[in-house]
């Protein structure tokens, strides 16, 4: 039963390195190779969810890499696995260069995806999460030869681990407070760790799972190729952000505050990024906005403690989302671009493709009876039973998506324009455009006539999955769900018939007035040439209500605002980044010139004192011992001076020396 | 068998000194055959290795030296010596293979270099202070010539800067090795009886003095900040193999003594003094990957980097002296590494996961620097300059040499502390330990972020970018070049996905370790109403 766990993980983690690390001469046999893998992955996935295996190793402590298959577990793990098989299947066909490193670090990626849905322990778990990190850098910067790609990367990675240090402040609130390092141990730990671990899980998830404040890197991550950011947003790193939370609920239920902070930071995500989705001009900025307003929904469910209406939730749209980036990395291949506004009527022109995105925008709406739709009630129903302005707030964000996934629509199915622009102009206006994929000229010439079944088979699969996942938050299904995730007590995820009503009509009408007013004003823009009219395909694409309205200073800042990120990338450069490098500047600046001449001054002092020293001991010490010499010198000169060789002298001196003593005896007895 | 794996290399080293015409080739070639035969015995103690009794060695031996003044050549292993000699015989290897190129008098580098690493080894087995200190005085003289001699650059100044900077930290050393002596009864310097029966307990103003002399003289050679300041020229301007053996085995001789020594010898006035290691750590950890961060010379970065790991093993040693986590759970009831413990069998106590992280990160660093700088290295010979970033004439190397890109930028990850590199697994236990002991450290968690932040910069300016190189070309790695950059990452590797077998030699002497040093509550108590009567 363990070697059958081990095998999820290790399988794609084996064939990743070897084809990583051999490189390119494994490139011809690349993409079989992880066709073959991710088959492969898929079956053990299944077989684990069936058997529920358990398997463990040491890693630092004894059980640290414990690994286990629950139901959570189980549902994660196929949605991973099967999401991982689809991706790498369309990017045997979309993905060119460096073949043997792309597929290599995608089954690593999917590997790490597998612990982390299947560990039980801190070590196990922050092992796979940086892992995701590292491989969501190599994936993202994979145009490495572009310095914005690597640089988003970094961006992703930076940001991403600012959140994972939240989870070593966990594991040393487990080794401080909690009976083991096990996740199912953190919620009996004492205070105050238990909100310390609490905290940590919440970073490290936020950050992952870029909800706000930290959402921006997910827009920079759409420097890399599309298969990646399919992956990535439907049921790897992204996904497995809120996954943590799912997993985490009694942690989070057992402070006074964690739970309710995750709910309302879903929730406000779900809304404020769904306003950015609806402000966006670039298909994949759209996604992107839109995957962390749509898994602001799990964090809520998490919040809320409703981990069945979270799971679907999750489910669901991991099927749209993979469906939309990898029609979105169709059209990037088949146009060279991935501007809204020239991608108008593609959906008509490549017909497959087009049903396919037709289908994930409507699921992105919540359009019934597709997935969408009815996992986000089961959310929103759970969410009702906690507090109404979650509900509402939930609502509003679910009108949204139903607005940015129309506008994207009205512009997909929309009537083709009558002048056809060149790939090369549009090339050149892409140029212009945020961050877009180099490599897409290479790719464009070949694809021009269509995309390769290798293509259109997992978005088949993946539109078949986007309709009808739906079922599992709707009875009976739903109740089993419960049954098996929820635990006793949490709100529960069926809505009722007129919650779903309510829902399908907000979300039809509010698809209908955005369609209606796209075509109107995108009439008379067709007659204009489009690959000069980004400033009205601009206008167009917003829709709002009065023309004096669009006109006014406000909106157009405000849509700036919007359209760039609510400006979090900025202000993240200013308020941390630049500070930073800064302080980073001033300490190297000190270190070289402030406390390095702090120690040359100290050899110099030396070096001087010593210099001094030799001075005095020439001109002092031995000027003294010279003036002794010179001294006694001149006494021997003095005492010379008597040796004259005249007797009269002698006799003389002699006579004073006589007389001297004569009086010296004379005086002695009275003395 | 000890004594034979201090001394084969000085042997060798006198014989290829001696020796009158031996080809260059015979004495590049016969470097590697020592080296090779001194893991190849390092290899063969560590599979004999068997757990000694707390504060007991194995492959013990002692003879009679100097008895006059209590100082013997005595020599063992334990726990944390044998994984650092092993390390030192790996780093040496690496060396000897990747010095088949050299040029320069490839004798006399053969003889310095095996007598620098019977100078290392010898530092690691010592159990006399006299004898420990001879070894680690040779080390700073052999490393000296090793800059003089082949460095570039302004050789000879940061050579002598070297020399002075360390050296003085000897002294500083040597006068705390002399107060031991003086304050033990009966005088002696052996390491083993000290620790047995540890001088000037209950002497609190001299054991601190001592203390601060000890944390001078091994704060410079770690090097602590704010005294690191002789490191980033020694490396700049050191040969390639110099800085590999500088920064992977010579840093930790600084630690290694704080373990080995200080703690042990001096447990009353690490307790007293804990904060202040912590607080030095904490300064070392963030200072240097600060200043690494603004560097824009890739060799003098990684220099810096050193300060900012070494600074984790400092805050890891300096938490052992704490009291807090959940040894105080442990004292209360619960049996220590029972089923009450969160840590399972492997650490008793957070100031134990602590000191096992602190022991794993000098391997750990000793391996993935002397990677970096054996392709920074790569880097100088190809180009003739370690700038990057805006201004420099490098960048895109990423395409003019797939290979050296690659292991550059594994290696950088494995520094930056990603999972499967034994980076993790050392910074792991160092902050699981020491924040839940003193929540406060946490605050050097940031340095793992910025160290990211630095190694992804410097991948970014060398590897992308328009492909450009001073000298047109930029030839890929060799075998020679190759093979030891791949095998340190390997081994680096290899602890970061199975970290039991070196964690299973390391735990039961730092559980030592930490019984000597941490304060338990019971102790604690004990000590305040002993202290008065005792003075």
């Amino acid at each position: 039963m363990s070697s059958l766990l081990w095998a999820v993980v290790l399988l794609p983690a084996a064939t990743g390195a070897v084809l990583a690390l051999v490189g390119h001469r494994l490139d011809k046999a690349a993409a079989p190779a992880a066709v073959v893998t991710a088959a492969a992955g898929l079956v053990l996935a299944v077989t684990a969810a069936v058997l529920h295996p358990s398997a463990g190793a040491p890693l630092v402590v004894a059980g640290g890499l414990d690994l286990a298959v629950d139901p959570l577990g189980a549902l994660m793990l196929v949605t991973s696995a099967s999401a991982v098989l689809l991706v790498v299947i369309f990017a045997a066909g979309d993905i060119h260069e460096h073949r043997a490193r792309f597929f290599g670090l995608l089954l690593i990626f999917s590997a790490a995806a597998a612990t982390t849905a299947t560990a039980t322990a801190l070590p196990g778990l922050l092992l796979a999460w940086e892992l995701m990190g590292a491989c969501s850098f190599a994936l993202i910067g994979y145009p490495w030869r572009q310095a914005r790609t690597v640089g988003s990367g970094t961006t992703a990675f930076l940001v991403t681990r600012t959140g994972d240090l939240g989870l070593y402040l966990a594991v040393a609130a487990a080794v401080a407070g909690a009976p083991g390092l096990a996740l199912a141990d953190l919620p009996v730990a004492h205070e105050p760790w238990r909100s310390v671990a609490a905290a940590g899980v919440l970073a490290a998830a936020i950050g992952k799972s870029a909800q706000l404040p930290v959402s921006f890197w997910l827009s920079r991550a759409m420097d890399g190729p599309s298969p990646v950011s399919a992956l990535l947003h439907s049921a790897t790193m992204v996904a497995l952000g809120t996954f943590l939370l799912l997993r985490t609920t009694d942690l989070l239920a057992a402070t006074s505050w964690a739970s309710a902070t995750a709910a309302w930071v879903g929730v406000v995500t779900a809304v404020v990024l769904g306003a950015v989705a609806l402000a966006q001009r670039d298909l994949k900025q759209l996604l992107a906005a839109s995957t962390a307003s749509q898994l602001g929904y799990v964090v809520l469910a998490a919040g809320i403690g409703s981990v069945s209406g979270g799971a679907v939730q999750l489910v669901a749209h991991a099927a749209t989302k993979a469906l939309l980036f990898l029609a979105a990395g169709a059209w990037l291949s088949l146009l060279g671009t991935r501007q809204l506004s020239a991608l108008r009527g593609a959906g008509r022109r490549w017909p497959v493709i087009g049903v396919c995105a037709a289908v994930g925008l409507a699921s992105l709406a919540g359009l019934p009876p597709l997935s969408l739709w009815a996992a986000k009630d089961g959310v929103l129903a759970a969410a009702r039973e906690v507090s109404p302005a979650l509900y509402l707030a939930g609502l509003l964000g679910a009108a949204l998506a139903a607005a940015y996934a129309a506008k994207a629509l009205a512009v997909l199915l929309g009537p083709e324009p009558q002048i056809t622009t060149s790939p090369r102009t549009r090339e050149e206006e892409d140029r212009t455009g945020p961050g877009d994929h180099g490599s897409a000229t290479a790719h464009w010439t070949p694809h021009a006539g269509g995309v390769g079944g290798l293509q259109r088979v997992p978005l088949v699969v993946l539109a078949a999955a986007a309709a009808v996942l739906g079922a599992l938050a709707l009875p009976p299904v739903a109740q089993r769900l419960r049954g098996a995730l929820d635990r006793a007590g949490a709100p529960p995820a069926t809505p009722s018939v007129g919650e779903l009503v309510l829902s399908g009509v907000v979300a039809l009408v509010v698809v209908a007035v955005v369609i209606a007013a796209q075509l109107r004003r995108s009439s008379p823009t067709t007659s204009s040439v489009p690959s000069s009219s980004s400033s009205s395909s601009y206008s167009s694409a917003a829709a709002g209500p009065t023309a004096e309205w669009r006109q006014s200073g406000l909106r157009t800042r405000l849509q700036d605002w919007l359209q760039g990120w609510l400006g979090l990338e900025a202000a993240a450069h200013a308020l941390v980044v630049r500070p930073v490098v800064g302080l980073a500047t001033v300490l190297a600046r000190w270190d070289d010139r402030g406390l390095d001449r702090g120690v040359s001054a100290v050899a110099a002092a030396a070096t001087s004192t010593a210099r001094g020293a030799a001075r005095f001991d020439d001109r002092r010490v031995d000027g003294a011992v010279r003036s002794v010499a010179a001294a006694a010198r001149a006494a021997g000169r003095l005492a010379r001076r008597s040796q004259s060789g005249q007797l009269h002298r002698y006799y003389a001196a002699a006579a004073v020396v006589l007389l001297l003593a004569a009086v010296l005896l004379a005086l002695a007895p009275s003395a | 068998m000890l004594s034979l794996l201090v001394f084969m290399p000085l042997v060798a080293a006198g014989a290829l000194a001696v020796l009158p015409r031996v080809p260059d080739a015979a004495a590049r070639w016969a470097w590697v055959a020592v080296a090779g035969a001194e893991l190849v015995l390092v290899v063969a103690m560590a599979l004999a290795y068997r757990t000694p009794a707390p504060g007991g060695l194995t492959f013990e031996q002692r003879v009679r030296w100097i008895p006059a003044v209590g100082t013997s050549y005595h020599v063992g292993l334990d726990g944390i010596s044998l994984p650092l000699a092993a390390l030192t015989c790996v780093v040496f290897l690496a060396c000897a293979v990747y010095a088949l190129r050299e040029a320069h008098r490839p004798r006399a580098q053969a003889a310095l270099f095996l007598f620098l690493q019977t100078a290392c080894l010898g530092v690691f087995a010592a159990q006399d202070l006299v004898l420990f200190f001879v070894f680690f005085d040779l080390s700073i003289v052999g490393m000296y010539f090793s800059i003089a001699g082949w460095g570039h650059g302004d050789r000879a100044r940061s050579a002598l800067r070297f020399f002075l900077y360390t050296f003085l930290g000897s002294l500083a050393l040597l006068v705390a090795f002399i107060g031991l002596y003086l304050a033990s009864a009966p005088h002696t310097f052996d390491i083993v009886e000290l620790a047995a029966n540890p001088p000037l307990q209950g002497s609190p103003t001299t054991g601190v003095l001592v203390l601060v002399a000890a944390l001078v003289g091994l704060g410079i050679k770690t090097p602590v900040a704010p005294v690191h300041t002789w490191l980033p020229p020694a490396h700049t301007d050191a040969p390639t193999i110099g800085s590999v053996v500088l920064a992977g085995v010579m840093l930790k001789l600084g630690t290694y003594g704080l373990v080995r020594v200080v703690m042990p010898l001096l447990p009353d006035a690490w307790r007293a003094a804990a904060w202040v290691v912590v607080t030095l750590g904490i300064v070392s950890a963030l200072y240097g990957a600060l200043v690494a961060l603004a560097q824009s010379d890739f060799k003098r970065m990684v220099a810096y980097t050193s300060v900012n790991h070494m600074g984790y093993v400092v805050l890891a040693l300096g938490a052992a002296g704490l009291a807090g986590g959940s040894a105080a759970s442990a004292a209360s009831g619960a049996p220590a590494g029972g089923a009450g413990s969160a840590l399972g069998a492997a650490a008793a106590s957070s100031q134990q996961l602590a000191v096992m992280g602190a022991v794993t990160q000098m391997v750990s660093h000793g391996l993935i620097t002397a990677a970096l700088f054996l392709l920074a290295g790569v880097l100088r010979d190809r180009t003739g300059t370690y700038a990057m970033g805006p201004g420099s004439t490098v960048s895109g190397l990423g395409r003019l040499a797939p290979r050296w890109a690659a292991l550059l930028a594994v290696a950088s990850f494995a520094s930056l502390g990603l999972p499967a590199f034994s980076g993790f697994v050392a910074e792991l236990q160092v902050f699981a330990g020491s924040i839940a002991t003193a929540p406060v450290t946490a605050v050097a968690l940031l340095g793992i972020l910025i160290t990211a932040a630095l190694f992804l910069r410097a991948l970014q300016h060398l590897l992308t970018g328009p492909a450009r190189a001073p000298r047109g070309g930029f030839a890929d790695l060799r075998a020679a070049e190759a093979v030891p950059v791949v095998v340190l990452l390997v081994l680096a590797t290899a602890i970061g996905v199975a970290p039991q077998p070196l964690l299973d030699v390391i735990a039961p002497t730092s559980a030592w370790i930490t019984s000597v040093v941490t304060p338990s509550a019971t102790d604690a108590v004990a000590a305040s109403v002993a202290a008065p009567a005792g003075s």
